[in-house]
């Protein structure tokens, strides 16, 4: 037996949410729920009881099992509906919880097993920055889907069980406050509100919620909110989002605590072998990083690249490619994701010295060898702190440094405007068999964000003469998740044929 | 260089604008400073445990310029011998970078790192409207503007609320701040209404009131944008009616020398019926364009001011945000010129006490930064006091 206490019993730093009292307050009707009136939980206490070392690791991977679903869902850029299916079916199978009115079920025994596997999990994952941030990012994302999905009822008393030190603030109140914030009443006209608010004027009669802005960032960076004086004044309808940055935020420091408390824990040697195999297990489990390594093993020469961009390269990276060729430079971030890019499709380092020197052919050697070499070693691991970086996928390049106003890098199918995109799509790919009778179909996808549906669609067209047909995507129906992928199919398509005319230029 | 750091840098004034208080603390002792020297060489990773530290340090190396980073968990110049996991960047005062280069796009004055009187007009609106936003809005209030030396203008906030916030934090504030998005090839580069064809946020709304005063004076007289053909080529991208384009494109072309005020005033009566575009179109040509990845890390270094800016030779001053339409950037003193002054003075009066800075051009930018300062040492005593009495 283990009491997992010891290690964790004076976890809740000072300041954070207090609301222990919920125990208590609500025991009348749910006494048979014993510690867990609610069917979320905050994970602020944690357990005090024996848990069995079988009982320990089974919970411990169930839990596992939904957080790597979660995980990958988010890798394959499933939108919130269809991540949400996935995670409660997936939930039923392995850690299901029912809400307060579901019948002939142990509430108790569920709760227990959410409970203990949040926090065994917790000690796995605390231990590097990289896991914690996936582990963070996974129980977030679980934590929403169930307060979505609770009943309204028992949210309302869950969410009155916590603290987050907010202030309820009347319409004729925030008119005080600046005149310019609009009243809830006509606000709910003007943005996108969750139906089951908007269907009922009494849930959002003019109250807003004062509270520190540092706590809704999220809602701040997207201006949901209004700002005065340091404070932000959240809609009725927003509310949940501080719920789930306080979730994170707590989380966050809780796992920074343990991560310092571990150590007195490695005598124990029925616990960490338990416990390195469950971080394995979520790293080695889902991998969203594409692998590098050539198939036929060939060298890439600085000179092929030209024509390997013209046959083989996505959109976004002809892009770049034609860009630099143009302006014979790019800016950072389009140096960063195409040089990446380059990297894993197999240029090695001496070539792509090479190619970078003869393409910014407008600057010195010695501005070149001072400001740029570097960089270039620096991206292929030879330099500081000699990381390999990975190549950026789809969503790092969808979502991450969006382009300013000169940039060249990012997902053409996102950031141009859309007449752009058309031309730049017909000059790029009108000679692989793309005509403008395609373009309705592909701008439609754009049109909706489905940026790599669109992405996909144009590489199944460039590619039918190789027998791709429409909806096969890079096989199997898979979609574009990363430029390296299209370029390592579509080379693959071309097989043989490509390879001797690499032949040709070697000898 | 050496005569102007010897002399005339002033070190003291920077210590306590970094530090907050008069004795040395972490805020100073785990400060990264960071050297450009000669030849491009870059030294990071330094720290000082005094302001007469960081001025030998500076005079022996003679830097073109140095640049201030965070205040980590551990002395910086102790890196290699602590734990990576023991040194992470903890505060930082939250800055801002405006540059010229980000307008290139819409001014027709200069290109690249040129600047004149004319093109500051961009920097000076972005400034209003950072400043206001900055303190009304998100409650700041120790606000040190810096002129870059060159093109540009720093923001350096020195709260202890904004020396506490977090990357994600800094993120968020960018975000907030953050109008004009999408690269090169996308052309209307704002989109922020509350909901399709809804009003503009109430913080974007106060932007524009300000905005459209400036508005008239740079666009339309100043820089005269929509004169040339590309120009009201540009414009006319912008709206989304094909009907009134087709119009305007119509009129506008035929018209042989049309002023810019008169292609706008013509836009403004098709626009009547959409006010959104007019103000959309405002925001796009004025609203500040941010460098933003200086702000979002905490571990992102930014030029210390009163450097000298090496290419132009000009002193990186603090600037008023109340009086910067009236600043001349070409009027801001030279390394050269100080020092000129410096030896005329000397001859004059060399008897008199007192740092050399005071008898030179340099003098009202140093107290504008002594002013600043003994608003920081106001609030610290006064937090102070507060925590005394919550014992």
């Amino acid at each position: 037996m283990y009491r997992s206490s010891e290690a964790q019993n004076s976890e809740t730093p000072p300041g954070q949410v207090q609301n222990h009292s919920h125990k208590h307050k609500h025991s009348d009707p749910h006494t048979h729920l014993g510690d867990y009136p609610h069917r979320l939980n905050f994970y602020d206490k944690a357990p005090q009881f024996d848990v069995t070392l079988e009982e320990f690791e089974a919970s411990a991977l169930d839990r596992l099992r939904v957080l790597a679903e979660i995980e990958s869902s988010i890798a394959r850029n499933r939108t919130w509906e269809e991540l949400k299916d996935m995670t409660t079916k997936q939930c039923r199978k392995y850690l299901c919880l029912d809400s307060n009115t579901a019948r002939s079920i142990d509430w108790a025994a569920q709760r227990r097993k959410d409970h203990i596997s949040h926090f065994v999990l917790r000690l796995a994952f605390c231990r590097s920055e990289e896991l914690r941030r996936r582990f963070i990012k996974a129980e977030t994302t679980l934590f929403k889907v169930r307060y979505e999905l609770d009943d309204t009822e028992e949210r309302r008393t869950f969410l009155s069980s916590l603290t987050f030190g907010w202030e309820e603030v009347n319409a004729s109140e925030v008119k005080d406050v600046d005149k310019n914030f609009p009243e809830a009443e006509k606000l709910v006209n003007l943005v996108p509100v969750p139906p089951k608010y908007k269907d009922k004027p009494e849930c959002y009669k003019g109250l807003y919620y004062k509270v520190k802005w540092t706590k809704v960032s999220e809602l701040v960076e997207k201006r949901k909110v209004f700002l005065k004086g340091g404070y932000a004044y959240v809609p009725i309808w927003e509310r949940d989002g501080i719920i789930f940055q306080e979730f994170e935020t707590f989380l966050t420091g809780q796992l920074e605590l343990t991560a310092k408390r571990l150590p007195r824990l490695d005598e124990d040697t029925r616990l960490v072998p338990i416990l390195d195999n469950l971080s394995q297990g979520f790293l080695a489990g889902v991998s969203t990083e594409w692998a590098s390594a050539p198939a036929s093993g060939d060298e890439i020469r600085a000179e092929m690249i030209d024509d390997l961009a013209k046959n083989h390269f996505p959109m976004c990276m002809r892009n770049i490619h034609e860009s630099l060729m143009r302006d014979r430079h790019l800016k950072h971030f389009g140096r960063l994701q195409y040089g990446l890019f380059l990297k894993v499709l197999g240029v090695s380092i001496e070539e792509a010295i090479v190619f970078w020197r003869k393409s910014f052919s407008g600057i010195t050697d010695d501005k070149f060898n001072k400001e740029y070499k570097y960089n270039i070693r620096h991206s292929y691991g030879l330099e500081g702190k000699r990381a390999n970086y990975p190549a950026k996928s789809c969503q790092q390049i969808l979502v991450a440094d969006k382009p300013g106003p000169s940039d060249c890098h990012g997902c053409p199918y996102r950031h141009f405007a859309p007449e752009n995109l058309e031309s730049a799509l017909l000059s790029s790919y009108a000679s692989h068999g793309l005509s403008s009778t395609d373009l309705p179909a592909i701008m439609h996808n754009v049109k909706e964000g489905h940026y790599h549906v669109a992405c996909t669609r144009v590489f199944e067209i460039t590619h039918a003469s190789k027998g791709v047909k429409k909806g096969e995507g890079v096989g199997g129906g898979e979609s574009i998740t990363h430029p390296n992928q299209y370029a390592a199919r579509s080379r693959e398509l071309s097989g043989p044929s490509e390879g001797d005319a690499r032949m040709e230029v070697e000898s | 260089m050496l005569a102007f750091y010897r002399m005339l840098y002033p070190f003291k004034p920077i210590f306590k604008w970094l530090n907050h208080e008069q004795a040395p603390t972490k805020l100073f002792t785990h400060r990264e400073f960071a050297f450009t020297l000669q030849g491009d060489v870059y030294l990071r990773y330094n720290s000082f445990n005094t302001a007469d530290e960081l001025k030998k340090q500076v005079c022996a190396l003679n830097p073109t310029r140095f640049e201030i980073g965070p205040m980590y968990t551990a002395k910086p110049k102790d890196k290699k011998t602590v734990r990576p996991a023991a040194f992470s960047p903890l505060k930082r005062e939250l800055v801002f970078d405006i540059d010229m280069t980000d307008y290139d796009s819409i001014r027709t004055c200069c290109s690249g790192a040129g600047i004149c009187r004319r093109c500051w007009g961009f920097i000076a609106a972005a400034v209003d409207v950072i400043d206001s936003a900055i303190t009304e809005q998100f409650g700041f209030k120790e606000l040190l503007w810096v002129y870059s030396g060159r093109r540009g203008i720093h923001l350096w906030i020195s709260d202890p609320e904004a020396m506490d916030l977090t990357d994600e934090q800094r993120k968020a504030i960018v975000g907030y701040l953050t109008v004009i998005e999408g690269g090169k090839e996308m052309r209307n580069k704002v989109n922020v209404r509350m909901g399709p064809r809804g009003p503009l946020p109430p913080s974007l709304q106060s932007a524009v009131n300000t905005l459209d005063n400036h508005f008239d004076d740079l666009i339309l007289d100043d820089q005269d944008c929509f004169r040339s053909d590309e120009g009201w080529e540009s414009l006319l991208q912008l709206i989304p009616d094909r009907k009134a384009v087709d119009t305007l494109r119509k009129n506008w072309s035929h018209a042989s020398q049309r002023s810019s005020k008169g292609a706008w005033a013509d836009l403004k009566k098709h626009m009547k019926d959409y006010p959104a575009v007019v103000d959309d179109i405002i925001l796009q040509y004025t609203y500040p364009r941010l460098d933003t990845e200086v702000s979002k890390h905490r571990n992102h270094l930014l030029k210390a001011p009163f450097c000298v800016h090496p290419k132009t030779g000009r002193v990186c001053v603090p600037v008023d945000a109340k009086k910067i339409h009236k600043f001349d950037p070409s009027r801001v003193p030279t390394v050269h010129q100080l020092l000129r002054e410096l030896d005329a003075g000397a001859s004059a009066d060399s008897a008199a006490g007192g740092s050399a800075w005071e008898r030179t051009s340099l003098k009202p930018y140093v107290e504008m930064l002594e002013r600043h300062n003994a608003t920081i040492s106001t609030r610290v005593r006064q937090d102070k006091i507060k925590q005394d009495k919550s014992w």
